[in-house]
């Protein structure tokens, strides 16, 4: 298996927990990796990237090279963008809808939404919201992982493990929450897929 | 015995340090290098071991720390960002002519595109200008691996060695074969010769003799390190000099490997017998490096006869910047229109709607507070100066702030705003955090003291290194008296709790320190919104 992502939002809203996430479940599988990040005065309300190689082969370039993604995984859809030229011709985009306003120039949602769709393969929806309504609102990243989860060959159970071992220490109700924002986000992507 | 792991780059590197007999870490904290103290603080090896990973002042005290170990016998590391190299650099420099005892690595991480920085210098030139040799790691795994081997190389040659990340490789995680089990420490021995350690011209003048040849030793080393590899291969019309990660994105256009014979390098000096080997046998060379372009340069002083050479200086490869496979490509694509198999496909257009999301300071962050009551002090004025430093604050230049005039590097704030001042310029106002302040403000305050220039100082106080993520700040608690101590006018130092409602009182404040014909220190305090968050939490995930 071989698989290219790219995860994308704003800083501090726990893009790249779904990258640690996915690398203890896919190291677990025996899998090969490679995570770049972002770390630094990026983080600080501005966009933030990362990069996720998973292949049962050596991987050698920890960047992805332009039209080469599989997948763009985003928390914000301005941000989903963003990376479009990374994104392979017949590539997914997952994104919430939900926008990250803290720059006065933000463009015309309606614009970001058309955009979106002329791209192709897209499963939108407001991960924040559903987030809110399962679980709590800090764990809309895992609704992200979850809707993502259906194209990575990693069963789901092996990637709740993962979600397991990662928010541990964080105590049994934060793994919980994150479990169930996990769940909701997949079933509410395989309406998308069935289209 | 050996696990996988998925470690950063960085801390593959520190995993590797303790794995091979570690007694100590040193360093201060610089994106992309700080993961790699991080990681010895919370190993547990490190723990049981009791290894040293304490933050340093600065980049130079934490050089002196490790050769102090090194000078002991024990092994030890010293971590820094490539800016941080500038600051150690008497130090650093110095290091090559008394050499190294016990095994020591200087691990400094240059960061090309510039992320979190400000400026490109590629530490390799800083090697060669201090007889010091270097190694470069291409992947994770070298850098777990490069940690034992660097300091076999280091105690081989009596010799600091330095360890060369960017950025990529820092922050980049793979799965790494580590051991499950440490070495033992070197216990305490001093050096066989001890007068190079004592660097007066007479002790100077013999090692400086000495260290020439070390370094045409590590010369030959270099020629028959693993880690250098000639690879050969069928088409001769161009050879390739590929260094470090970028290795990995040539790789990657050649899956099955290149048409073109290759010689890899990440272990420098650079091997002039392999170098020229690579010269004779091919028409044309390609240098493809990370950074400025060292390996290029160099390579017409290497070669018995010129030929063409592609890279940065001839703008074949882009000149500023990371690289990336996409520009690799570019470049082969130029010089070998030739080369099909590499040609993407399709490739999607970027989205024109997308606007810049530049990094703001957070909301509930007291350097907020100190830059609205500083701007509507300083309305009144036409020619008023504010003089920034390196740290979160340093996000003050953009709006909605638009608040300092220059940024230089560590503790410039004070020293600047000072050489204004005597210029005329009034006001003349420096902004600096509390651990710049301790990194390398405190001489250029004891300046301003002895002359009592007519400056305004703000310590923004937030308690933490906070722009590099929250680490330990070696003034937290102390900054009022490091002031005091140094000779601040008592009545000329004040305090203010960084806070919205405290605004008029901080507006009051700065105007009266204005006022004041001569030095005022203001200590503005607010812990980071960040730290403050994970307060007494255990540290999660990074979000």
């Amino acid at each position: 298996m071989k698989i290219d992502i790219v995860l994308a939002g704003v800083g501090g809203q726990g893009i790249l927990s779904v990258a640690t996430i996915l690398g203890v479940a896919a190291l677990q599988e025996g899998l090969n990796i490679k995570q770049a990040e972002v770390h630094g005065m990026s983080q600080r309300g501005g966009d933030v990237q990362s990069t996720l190689r998973i292949s049962s082969k050596p991987i050698h370039s920890d960047l992805i090279p332009y039209g080469k993604a599989d997948l763009i995984v985003s928390l914000e859809p301005m941000e989903a963008l963003r990376y479009l030229p990374l994104l392979s011709p017949e590539g997914w985009i997952v994104s919430s809808s939900a926008p990250f306003v803290n720059i006065p120039n933000y463009p015309d949602m309606k614009e970001i939404e058309n955009n979106l769709s002329k791209a192709g393969n897209v499963i939108l929806f407001d991960m924040e919201k559903m987030a809110k309504e399962v679980a709590s609102p800090r764990s809309s990243n895992m609704v992200l992982l979850g809707a993502a989860s259906h194209f990575i060959e990693i069963t789901s159970d092996k990637i709740e493990d993962a979600i397991r071992k990662v928010f541990s220490s964080k105590g049994e109700a934060v793994v919980e929450a994150n479990l169930k924002a996990f769940r909701a986000g997949r079933e509410k992507a395989d309406s998308f897929i069935a289209k | 015995m050996k696990t996988k792991k998925l470690l950063l780059g960085d801390e593959a590197f520190a995993l590797g340090a303790i794995n091979a007999g570690m007694s100590g870490a040193y360093g201060y904290p610089g994106t992309p290098s700080t993961e790699i103290m991080e990681f010895v603080q919370t190993n547990s090896i490190s723990k049981e071991r009791g290894l040293h990973s304490h933050w340093s002042s600065n980049e130079k005290t934490a050089y002196e720390e490790a050769l102090g170990m090194s000078y002991a016998g024990k092994r030890s590391i010293v971590t820094m960002k490539h800016v941080g190299l500038n600051a150690s650099a008497d130090a650093f420099v110095n290091s090559g002519m008394t050499g190294a005892n016990g095994g020591m690595l200087v691990a400094v991480a240059d960061d090309p595109s510039m992320h979190s920085s400000q400026n490109e210098q590629d530490s390799r030139f800083y090697g060669e200008f201090a007889f010091i040799p270097i190694l470069e790691p291409s992947n994770q795994q070298e850098a777990y691996d490069m940690a034992e081997y660097g300091f076999n190389l280091s105690e081989k040659f009596e010799i600091p060695v330095i360890i060369r990340f960017v950025t990529r490789l820092s922050h980049s995680r793979a799965t790494v074969d580590v051991d499950t089990e440490a070495i033992p420490e070197n216990s305490i021995h001093f050096p066989k010769d001890g007068k190079r350690w004592v660097l007066m011209p007479g002790n100077s003048r013999i090692r400086y003799k000495e260290l020439i040849k070390v370094y045409d030793n590590l010369e030959k080393e270099s020629d028959n390190s693993p880690y250098n590899v000639y690879t050969p291969s069928t088409d001769h019309s161009l050879g390739i000099i590929v260094s470090g990660i970028a290795a990995n994105y040539l790789q990657e256009l050649f899956p099955d490997g290149c048409p073109f014979p290759t010689v890899k390098i990440s272990q420098y000096p650079l091997p002039k017998a392999m170098l020229r080997r690579l010269a004779k046998e091919c028409k044309e060379i390609l240098v493809i490096e990370e950074g400025q372009p060292y390996i290029e340069k160099a390579m017409r002083s290497i070669m018995d006869s010129p030929i063409k050479i592609y890279g940065k200086l001839d703008n074949s490869l882009v000149r500023t910047g990371e690289l990336n496979p996409d520009q690799i490509k570019e470049c082969l694509l130029k010089i070998r229109p030739e080369l099909d198999a590499i040609k993407s496909g399709e490739i999607r257009e970027s989205c024109d709607i997308i606007v810049a999301r530049p990094p703001s300071l957070c909301k509930g962050c007291g350097h907020r507070d100190v830059y609205q009551a500083l701007n509507e002090v300083l309305a009144a004025y036409e020619d008023a100066r504010v003089f920034g430093d390196i740290g979160c604050y340093t996000l003050g230049y953009l709006a909605p702030f638009k608040a300092l005039h220059t940024v230089l590097d560590m503790g410039a704030s004070i020293t600047m705003a000072k050489g204004a001042s005597e210029a005329g310029v009034h006001p003349s106002v420096a902004v600096i955090g509390d651990s710049t302040f301790t990194h390398s403000g405190l001489s250029g305050l004891l300046d301003v003291i002895n002359e009592d220039s007519n400056i305004l100082v703000i310590i923004s106080d937030n308690l933490t290194t906070g722009m590099t993520g929250g680490q330990d700040s070696q003034g937290t608690g102390k900054i009022e008296n490091i002031c005091l101590g140094l000779g601040v006018d008592p009545e000329h130092l004040h305090t203010i709790d960084s806070l919205p409602k405290n605004h008029d009182q901080m507006v009051e404040l700065f105007k009266k320190a204005i006022d004041h014909k001569g030095l005022s220190v203001i200590v503005s305090r607010r812990e980071c919104i960040q730290t403050a968050r994970r307060h007494g939490a255990h540290r999660g995930p990074k979000t």
